[in-house]
């Protein structure tokens, strides 16, 4: 390798190895260990424990719904923009943009004012007359799908978007001009070119969902997820062998469904 | 088709009312006069951002959230840019790997993050608060800032450095004189991608509050948990317009085509 790469490299390098290499190592190895021996104690008690087993199934549950709910609004639109001119599709990009920047605390709190039980939605079905009681939607999972799947569909429309606008357009003006309806041209070219792209997309919603910690905290009320389980047992619980297991069981299952997604994504991708 | 194209753009309207209905919604309410949130207000009052600047707590974090975004930022160009800079400037075997290592911290949870930072350079190494707030941050804003500048590299033809190397320019020069200048639109963006990522962390910081010390997304946390008021819709509103105008100032460095790329 070049030296002069090295010496530029290096100061980064470093930097990462002391601050996220180590310090995650040597979590992982902590929970290990336990009064000095070698042991699997801290994940089999987890494992055991019915409580966490829930909140694992919880998270995910709204992780896989957040997903399957993103690609079904987002492809649809994502396929419009891509088509749409060049000014509208400017427009709707920033549209899309902007809420990705916008902080998650102040979207997940707009949802606060329109779930809650005075909220918006309750007091248009309380005045007009259609429930008597408000409904409990607030801190529940549901609210945390609402929440995440606004948090995440910014994310998958703009990963298929730049998918689509690869999309060589001379492959579907070929199979218009040999007789396909625009529905066949969509299906059998259009479509299958883009699930790459669609499960890349997924890969982001799912695994920002599984391990999003603002929007549940917000939503959730005591509905717990890993995260802010995680968060629980280390600030409020001071319970840090718990915190670390939790941590790298969220680390395994974020690299096991990246790899496996990736994998599937680039078998599927014909030019891969 | 026409039938189709109709009902799809009906869609997309949809999606994106969605989308941008509760942010329009909460800065409505922003201007409620009455203790609480209500949509539609009760009438118009600026009350709740005069409150912003009355809580002092809001304006402490505020300034703790600014600098460590900013000297964070710095740390992370310091570090950023000579490795992304050597990147796409030289082939090497190992290179794609070295890419990835650079930008891992995006696929690391980031509250799992937050928590080993806390549990290793607070407690073990005995680092204060706000150095693992500022290093946790400058952590994350890394694949941000080589990601982005990268990605300006990749149209920058490195020829013309070897022109003016052979004209004498020394190494340096010639990185000051005609890399550098020829990416600073890239190196403004990345900045400014880097810092809204920063500003708006709540996984990291969360774990990095002690006495005296927190930042803002981080109050605005606490203060919903305990009050329902529309102090936190008036935040919203003023965060908002900044997000719209670096917004801009990015679309004007260069362009939206970054956020498609995967």
């Amino acid at each position: 390798m070049n030296k002069r790469a090295i010496y530029l490299l290096l100061p980064g390098l470093l930097f990462l190895a002391a601050f996220m290499l180590v310090p995650i190592t040597l979590t992982v190895g902590s929970t290990f260990v336990q009064d000095g021996k070698l042991t699997l104690e801290g994940y089999l008690h987890f494992f055991r424990d019915g409580y966490f087993n829930r909140i694992l199934l919880t998270t995910l549950r709204v992780s896989v719904v957040t997903t399957l709910i993103c690609m079904l609004l987002g492809y649809p639109a994502a396929y419009y923009i891509s088509r749409a001119s060049a000014r509208k599709k400017g427009i709707l990009l920033a549209l899309s943009i902007f809420p990705l920047l916008t902080s998650p605390v102040v979207r997940s709190f707009s949802w606060m004012i329109i779930l809650g039980k005075k909220g918006l939605i309750n007091s248009f079905l309380v005045n007009t007359g259609l429930i008597d009681k408000p409904l409990d939607i607030l801190y529940t999972p549901a609210a945390m799908m609402i929440g995440l799947v606004h948090l995440f569909l910014p994310l998958i429309i703009i990963t298929l978007l730049g998918v689509m606008e690869n999309l060589d357009h001379e492959l579907v003006r070929a199979a218009r001009s040999l007789g396909a309806s625009p529905f066949a041209a969509f299906r059998k070219i259009t479509f299958p070119l883009t699930v790459p792209g669609l499960i890349i997309g997924g890969i982001l919603v799912f695994v920002g969902s599984l391990t999003a910690y603002t929007t549940p905290a917000l939503l959730g009320g005591k509905e717990r997820v890993v995260s802010t389980f995680l968060y629980q047992n280390a600030m409020t619980l001071n319970d840090w062998q718990a915190a670390s297991v939790i941590a790298v069981i969220m680390i395994v299952i974020t690299f096991v469904v990246v790899g496996l997604m990736n994998a599937w994504a680039n078998r599927l991708n014909p030019k891969g | 088709m026409k039938e189709g194209n109709r009902a799809l753009s009906l869609y997309t309207v949809l999606v994106f009312i969605f989308l941008l209905g509760p942010l329009v919604i909460i800065s409505i309410t922003s201007f409620e006069p009455g203790t609480v949130l209500k949509f539609p207000p009760e009438g118009f009052s600026l009350k709740w951002y005069q409150n912003i600047f009355e809580v002092s707590a809001f304006m402490e974090t505020f300034k703790t959230s600014m600098i460590i975004s900013l000297l964070g930022n710095l740390l992370a160009l310091l570090l950023g840019v000579p490795a992304a800079y050597a990147l796409s400037r030289y082939r090497f075997r190992g290179r794609d790997t070295l890419n990835a290592i650079f930008l891992s911290p995006v696929l690391i949870p980031g509250i799992v993050l937050g928590f080993t930072l806390l549990r290793y350079l607070i407690v073990v190494y005995g680092l204060p608060i706000v150095a693992g707030l500022l290093i946790g941050h400058t952590v994350i804003m890394l694949p941000f800032i080589i990601r982005v500048i990268a990605s300006s590299l990749e149209n920058f033809d490195f020829a013309v450095e070897e022109a003016a190397q052979s004209l004498g320019a020394s190494r340096l020069q010639t990185f000051f004189k005609v890399v550098l200048p020829n990416i600073r639109s890239g190196i403004l963006a990345a900045i400014l991608i880097a810092f809204l990522e920063s500003f708006n962390n709540v996984d990291i910081s969360v774990f990095m509050t002690g006495p005296g010390i927190s930042t803002l997304p981080i109050q605005m946390l606490t203060y919903v948990q305990n009050y329902f008021d529309p102090t936190i819709a008036a935040i919203s509103v003023i965060l908002m317009v900044l997000t719209a105008a670096l917004m801009f100032v990015i679309e004007r460095l260069m362009g939206f085509a970054y956020f498609t790329k995967r």
